[in-house]
């Protein structure tokens, strides 16, 4: 396991839960079980072959101080473990494993992430992520924070009402395909009032209860794994300022920063095909289009996206093995996949995905 | 193939080597009410950039550590944290491994060193406990947790008594312990207590708290941050004082509870251990190591961590403590610092541990510096007895 200088790293498989509204009577364990059973079992591994295991997880959801040390136990962390946490969504944990990775210090990976909103009211739940000083104490929910963004966004003219509309019936369609989302089917676009206005509930995510997991591989354990690598080519994250008054709420440097860095704007690359975008309303999603500079030739949240389920913690590893799994199965080259975290898109990650080269015996 | 990331990782073979260039703590105390959660982590970092006279231009990522987010009441912190520590426009990634996050956040910004990703790495790690009651953070609600479990004492105790049946230790190892540590604080000036006048009398007749504990045996609670500035060979060619060199750096987590769990002595513990030592090509760690800051949040865990690391054989770790070998003047000076029994802000415990080991082969840990150490070992644990995190540092580069 030496570290080479053109060390990459596939995702080889991945595997979710049938998101739902409230995973009533099943602790969190119990929901993460059968997802690390099948992940596992799609590469022939068990728990002791894996060279490190990192996870994303909040106490502020499970309303108890390090619920991730019980879903250690779905692991089955005997004999002991390389194993790590992030209190962010999966999508970072990824990210760690990523870099342990490219160290050449382990040649398999498993990450995971869940995330159960169902007990509290998460809007609510959401204010407590603010400055506590001066933010959290107005407790400004999360809703109430995407309307303010989403209202800079009509204002700058960059979308109107009808178009927010159009991303919510496109999602949802695409979710009929998708039989692990929670909202799918055509009637997307709901009459009535604002939840807060600018957004409609067709505009909001659905609160979710859910998780996901993803092995990744380097080296020769790729070969080993899978037939149909999907290697990340790129991947970064950059987060911008808390405070929502001194960022300009129509763009995304954070997301154009990262993407860059994750090679996505590389002189002579290929667009996507295919974008997986962690955006829970749909204004955000114009937003990230933008700092993504994706056009008509990029299929956007084939999966529905979250907009058609967001298991918070875990909906951003989900776009990941999303767009992982859709390459997988040869439905396009190259993918951007993306996760955020933080009130209005403070903090995000971009991930670049291809099934390109490296399958045909390049050095890697 | 796409040139994306590989250009980042192509400025040699195998693993950079990684250096501690910049270390930064704040000083601690019960309750730091002059400053908020911002002011607390951006004071230690600030020191860790001075130490390594760098300016928060100079980092390309910045990687945070903390226990519970319920201890400040903040849920994902490092959101609001992110334009206190310069982080806006880079990355930053926020870890929770429980007791053990000072040290695992330590050993995340290095991989990030260690892979090429970033060159230059701030890693920082706090609490602020006085915005909460930690003990009663720690005693969970019904039905996760029985009820009169309260605080880590009342989880730990029966470890502790375990011990001294299996070794037949004598009851005033742990008060030994307790006085060592609270002697060597006077040394830092940035531990929490400095007990001027305290004896070893003193620490035995204070009042029993979870038996076999007492109070003069428990850490405190603290208001605290430490900060690292990590960097790639370059940046220690640059660094104006001495680097501490990454020898080896190992995590290790088990199950909290199953059957056949050894609470004592944790394989996970042993593991990542025998996974460090390995890695630095250390055969004999008494000999071979000069100083250790390990974990220890009640006395008696230091003669149960020197066995479980290797220090002493199984049943002989209470004989080292006693012997006098781990004092300051001793063969093997354990918790130079003072160490958690003397300061504790708990998100930020494990990363003390892995900064003072680093100070020590610097010689930059002033009154508390051992002599000549060329090699130290930083030890953190958390969960319950489940989760650790380990790195042994060095006056020279690695070899490889």
């Amino acid at each position: 396991m030496t570290g080479t200088d053109t060390r990459k790293a596939a995702v080889v498989a991945f595997a979710q839960t049938d998101h739902v509204r409230a995973a009533d009577g099943l602790s969190e364990v119990e929901m993460l079980l059968p997802v690390l059973r099948e992940v596992l079992d799609r590469t022939g591994l068990s728990t002791g072959e894996i060279d490190f295991t990192c996870s994303g997880s909040s106490d502020y959801l499970a309303g108890r101080p390090f619920s991730f040390t019980m879903a250690l136990d779905g692991v089955g962390a005997w004999p002991p473990i390389s194993e790590s946490h992030v209190e962010m969504d999966g999508a970072w944990a990824l990210y760690e494993a990523w870099v342990k990775l490219l160290t050449g210090e382990a040649d398999t990976a498993l990450v995971y992430a869940w995330g159960k909103s169902s007990p509290g009211e998460l809007p609510m739940v959401l204010t407590r992520q603010l400055d506590p000083y001066y933010l959290a104490p107005l407790w400004p929910d999360s809703v109430s924070l995407a309307a303010l963004q989403a209202r800079s966004v009509l204002d700058a003219g960059l979308a109107d009402e009808e178009e927010l509309a159009g991303i919510a019936a496109r999602s949802r369609r695409a979710a009929e395909d998708n039989p692990h989302v929670r909202q799918r089917g055509p009637a997307a676009r709901t009459a009535g009032g604002y939840l807060a206005a600018p957004l409609r509930a067709h505009d909001v995510p659905p609160v979710t209860d859910g998780a996901a997991a993803v092995v990744l591989a380097a080296g020769d354990a790729v070969d080993r794994l899978t037939d149909h690598p999907v290697w990340i080519s790129g991947m970064d994250h950059r987060i911008e300022a808390h405070g929502l008054g001194v960022r300009d709420l129509t763009d995304s440097p954070s997301t154009r920063l990262a993407a860059e860095r994750a090679g996505l704007f590389d002189p002579g690359a290929p667009p996507p095909d295919i974008a997986e975008l962690h955006a829970p309303f749909t204004s955000q999603e114009v937003i990230l289009r933008n700092a993504l500079r994706l056009g008509e030739e990029t299929v956007v949240n084939p999966s529905g996206g979250p907009l058609a389920a967001n298991p918070v913690m875990a909906a951003g590893l989900v776009r990941i093995g999303e767009a992982a799994a859709r390459l997988a199965r040869g439905e396009g080259r190259r993918a951007v996949a993306h996760a955020t975290s933080g009130p209005c898109l403070q903090h995000n990650l971009v991930a670049v995905l291809d099934t390109d080269g490296a399958a045909e015996g390049e050095p890697r | 193939m796409s040139t994306t990331a590989t250009h980042r990782t192509a400025r040699g073979s195998g693993k950079e080597p990684v250096a501690v260039v910049g270390v930064g703590q704040t000083k601690h105390v019960s309750a730091r009410r002059d400053v908020s959660m911002a002011g607390l982590v951006r004071e230690a970092a600030g020191r860790a950039l001075r130490d390594a006279e760098l300016t928060w231009a100079d980092i390309d990522a910045v990687v945070i550590g903390k226990a519970p987010d319920f201890f400040e009441g903040v849920m994902m912190p490092e959101l609001y944290l992110a334009d206190a520590l310069g982080a806006v426009g880079k990355p930053m990634l926020r870890v929770h491994t429980a007791g053990s996050v000072g040290g695992s956040t330590a050993l995340v910004a290095a991989n990030l060193v260690a892979a090429r990703v970033h060159r230059t790495v701030l890693t920082v790690a706090f609490e602020k406990q006085s915005e909460s009651n930690a003990m009663w953070g720690l005693s969970l609600p019904v039905p996760f947790q029985q009820p009169l479990l309260a605080g880590a004492g009342g989880f730990f105790a029966p470890h502790v008594r375990a011990y001294m049946r299996r070794t037949s230790a004598p009851e005033h190892i742990g008060a030994l312990v307790a006085y060592k540590d609270r002697r060597n604080a006077l040394k830092n000036p940035y531990a929490h207590l400095h007990e001027e006048d305290i004896t070893l009398e003193k620490v035995r007749s204070s009042p029993m708290l979870w038996d076999p504990i007492r109070y003069s045996e428990t850490c405190p609670s603290s208001d605290g941050a430490c900060a690292m500035v990590l960097s790639d060979r370059e940046g220690a060619a640059r660094a104006p004082r001495p680097p501490a060199w990454v020898h080896g750096g190992a995590m290790r987590s088990e199950p909290t509870l199953f059957a056949g769990k050894d609470a004592v002595s944790p394989r996970a513990g042993s593991d990542c251990a025998a996974d460090v030592y390995r890695q630095a090509g250390i055969t004999d760690p008494r000999r071979e190591i000069d100083a250790v800051e390990m974990y220890v949040p009640f006395s008696w865990y230091e003669p149960m961590w020197l066995e479980n690391l290797g220090f002493a054989a199984e049943g002989e770790g209470w004989k080292l403590t006693e012997s006098g070998a781990t004092g300051l003047d001793g063969d093997l000076p354990v918790n130079p610092s003072g160490g958690v029994l003397s300061t504790n802000p708990i998100g930020a415990s494990g990363m003390l541990r892995f900064a003072e080991a680093a100070l020590q082969v610097r010689g930059l840990a002033g009154e508390h510096q051992v002599p000549g150490a060329r090699r130290a070992l930083g030890h953190a644990y958390g969960g319950g007895s489940q989760f650790f995190a380990m790195w042994l540092v060095g006056a020279e580069p690695p070899v490889s």
